[in-house]
């Protein structure tokens, strides 16, 4: 057996002539936690969907847990739980009618049971009888996640699982999803949150269509060599305008009070770094550089390169 | 992979209760069918009685008069005056005052005896003329009924050669003498094909425009199951509304149920099958609600009007009748009118099956090519 659940090569799809994903490559290792992130229309939706076969490439090949993603589509279905970014359950059936649907479309066999579950531990079990459509956004989102997960599936695709689920819900989420990649469940997820990228065990960013990087979270900062400081003091926001001027300051990300000033030339940066301490107006603290750092430098580094053409 | 009951069921039962649950869509699919039966069935009524009409009497003999009492008792006619003139009876049908104008040459009478072959001159308002259809196919009966009763002696001589006069007609529409009878018939034709086509058409591109499609074609259904799961239940639909029009032909219309019963049963099996895959067709091309339903609606029309339905398919241009021979409704009505009114068995209504079969199968064939399991 291979040891990833999910490899692809080469993926490729244009929409109306437009490479929406491009030449993309990519592995997801069995029973790893997989964070897939990008800025909005950069293509994360689409791979996902070619992965479990709901849209055919132009090129490229690749598997999920073994199974041609060109041949075996049906094979593929049966294993995975995709959970779409938009709520895409029957508004008309109940909580418990698509609960039950989904859970005979995988023929399960202990249906009623599995199905009583699921909303035990969604919490909604003395609202089944509700119809899905008049759900709260959140809980829309709560009742899609248990759908697709209700046949226990070796690999979940969840397509913004979190988006506008309020924070205790999402933690209880990520503790979910940690327990089942702890059971050997594979999980690509992808998300806009940095607080969920940073519990992820892999990453991978794309920006038009094209992969920028990918590897342990861990070592995704390091990757992209970004020295970065941390400013406090008084008066950011002119500070924060006349450093994004400097030519030797890469990117100014303000989090709350305090600056993070990130460069790729460590030793430009320095020098700002030295001549900013002496006015003795702010503290300069050398810190790691972060995901987040990262990710914005990717971005638009990554703008850098495409032009606003690729834009959608 | 094969075709799994289990979720054909699922989709059956998912189908079931959000049919149930639109409850406006489903009052329509029963509404629907029974207010146009009710519509056409007595409003619009194309055999009218009681027509307004001039004689222009140039004969006065018992005979002459007979005809005008058969007239007059036929109902159809509604003898109002008389005119003296060519030109008189010409303005009254311009002007609408008369839709007909009956002229008895002079010695009519003499004429049948002597076995001359007189000409009755029925002028006839053809501007609508569905409307005087009835009237003029019942002209030539009327006639020949007044004169043997009131020429019997000097007539027997002449009973079996052609009658000894003729009526003649200025030429007229006339719809296979449309009666209700013989439209509501043709209406179950239509209703059936205007609801299943709409339905199943809309109801699957329902699921694209709602974005349900994805989740669905997500899980392992095969097409076949997704297929059948959602025209099932509008079989159903469609043995309702049949049901509905049945009961209402007997009660209201005293349509009657001569043929086989078997013989309607296959036929009308097929012809709804034939049109929810035409409605399956559509979903695949249409990609909102609102496009299903104009599409089906643009496949209405020649249904309505070249099947045979508004107007007889003999009389029908050539090109007319290859469209109308491609419309499933065309062979349907043929059939129903044929077991219903004409007592068809199965024998007499193979040519009909076989020929909505063909067009099924190439509707089949192209809605199953053109069905995409992916979203592209
Ligand atoms: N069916 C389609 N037809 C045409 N264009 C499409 C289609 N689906 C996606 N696109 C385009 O492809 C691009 C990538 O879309 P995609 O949904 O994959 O982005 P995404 O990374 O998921 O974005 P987001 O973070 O906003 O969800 C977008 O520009 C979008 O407009
Ligand atoms: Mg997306």
């Amino acid at each position: 057996m291979s040891e990833h659940a999910i490899s692809v090569r080469g993926l490729t799809k244009s929409f109306s002539g437009r490479r929406v994903v491009d030449n993309l490559e990519m592995v997801v290792p069995k029973g790893s936690i997989y964070g897939f992130l990008g800025p909005n229309g950069s293509g994360k939706t689409t791979t996902i969907r070619m992965m479990c076969g709901l849209l055919t490439p132009d090129a490229g090949e690749g598997d999920c847990l073994g199974f041609d993603i060109l041949q075996q589509s049906g094979q593929i279905k049966e294993n995975i739980g995709y959970m779409t970014q938009k709520f895409s359950l029957y508004e008309d059936l109940t909580i418990r009618e698509n609960l039950d649907f989904v859970a005979r479309m995988y023929k399960m066999t202990n249906r009623k049971a599995r199905v009583d579950k699921a909303l035990e531990d969604l919490g909604l079990a003395d609202r089944a009888k509700q119809l899905a459509g008049t759900l709260s956004g959140g809980w829309k989102q709560r009742l899609a996640l248990a759908a697709c997960m209700i046949h226990e599936p070796e690999v979940l695709l969840l397509d913004e699982p979190t988006a506008g689920v309020d924070p205790k819900a999402r933690r209880d989420f990520w503790d979910e999803i940690r327990r089942l990649a702890g059971k050997g469940v594979t999980v690509l997820v992808s998300t806009h949150y940095m607080d969920e990228a940073v519990q992820c065990d892999y990453i991978a960013y794309i920006a038009y269509g094209k992969k920028l990087i990918d590897g342990l979270a861990r070592e995704i900062p390091s990757m992209v060599g970004l020295s970065t400081w941390l400013v406090e003091g008084p008066e950011l926001g002119a500070l924060e305008a006349a450093l994004r001027k400097d030519p030797g300051v890469g990117q100014v990300a303000r989090f709350g009070t305090v600056l993070h000033v990130s460069g790729i030339d460590t030793a430009a940066l320095e020098k700002v770094a030295e001549r900013e301490t002496a006015k003795k107006t702010h503290d300069w603290t050398r810190k790691e550089a972060g995901l987040e750092e990262a990710f914005i430098y990717l971005m638009a580094h990554s703008q850098d390169n495409f032009g606003s053409g690729g834009q959608a | 992979m094969r075709f799994s009951l289990a979720r054909f069921r699922a989709v059956l039962v998912k189908e079931f209760i959000q049919m149930r649950r639109d409850r406006i869509t489903f009052a329509m699919m029963i509404g629907v069918p029974i207010m146009q039966l009710l519509l056409f069935g007595y409003a619009i009524n194309s055999d009218p009685r009681h027509l307004p009409t001039l004689v222009e009497m140039a004969d006065d003999g018992p005979a002459s008069r007979a005809i005008l009492m058969g007239m007059q008792t036929s109902g159809y006619f509604e003898v109002e005056g008389i005119v003296t003139s060519a030109e008189e009876g010409d303005r009254a049908l311009r002007d609408g005052t008369a839709s007909f104008v009956v002229v008895i040459p002079p010695d009519f009478e003499r004429d049948v005896v002597r076995g001359h072959s007189p000409q009755i001159l029925l002028a006839a308002d053809a501007s609508d003329p569905a409307a005087a259809g009835g009237a003029v196919a019942a002209i030539s009966g009327i006639v020949t009924t007044a004169i043997s009763e009131t020429l019997s002696g000097a007539l027997t001589y002449a009973a079996s050669s052609p009658p000894p006069f003729s009526v003649v007609v200025h030429r007229q529409f006339n719809p296979e003498g449309q009666t209700s009878t013989n439209i509501v018939p043709g209406l179950l034709a239509i209703i059936l094909s205007m609801t299943m086509v709409m339905i199943t058409a809309v109801a699957i591109v329902r699921e694209t425009e709602r974005g349900t499609m994805e989740t669905l074609i997500s899980t392992p259904v095969r097409p076949g199951e997704v297929m059948l799961g959602k025209i099932f239940p509008y079989v159903f639909v469609g043995y309702v509304q049949t049901g509905v029009f049945l009961a209402a032909a007997r009660i209201l219309f005293d349509v009657p149920f001569l043929g086989s019963p078997l013989a309607f049963f296959v036929g009308f099996n097929l012809y709804i099958i034939v049109n929810l895959a035409l409605g399956f067709l559509i979903s695949t091309i249409a990609r909102s609600q609102m496009q299903a339903m104009q599409i089906s609606f643009f496949t209405l029309l020649p249904t309505i009007l070249l099947s045979g339905f508004m107007f007889p398919f003999a009389g029908m241009p050539g090109w007319a009748q290859a469209i109308g021979s491609a419309i499933p409704a065309t062979h349907f009505l043929r059939l129903v009118r044929k077991v219903m009114l004409k007592g068809a068995e199965m024998a007499d209504i193979a040519t009909d099956l076989w020929r909505i079969g063909i067009i099924m199968a190439v509707i089949v064939l192209i809605a199953l090519r053109r069905y995409r399991q992916t979203l592209d």
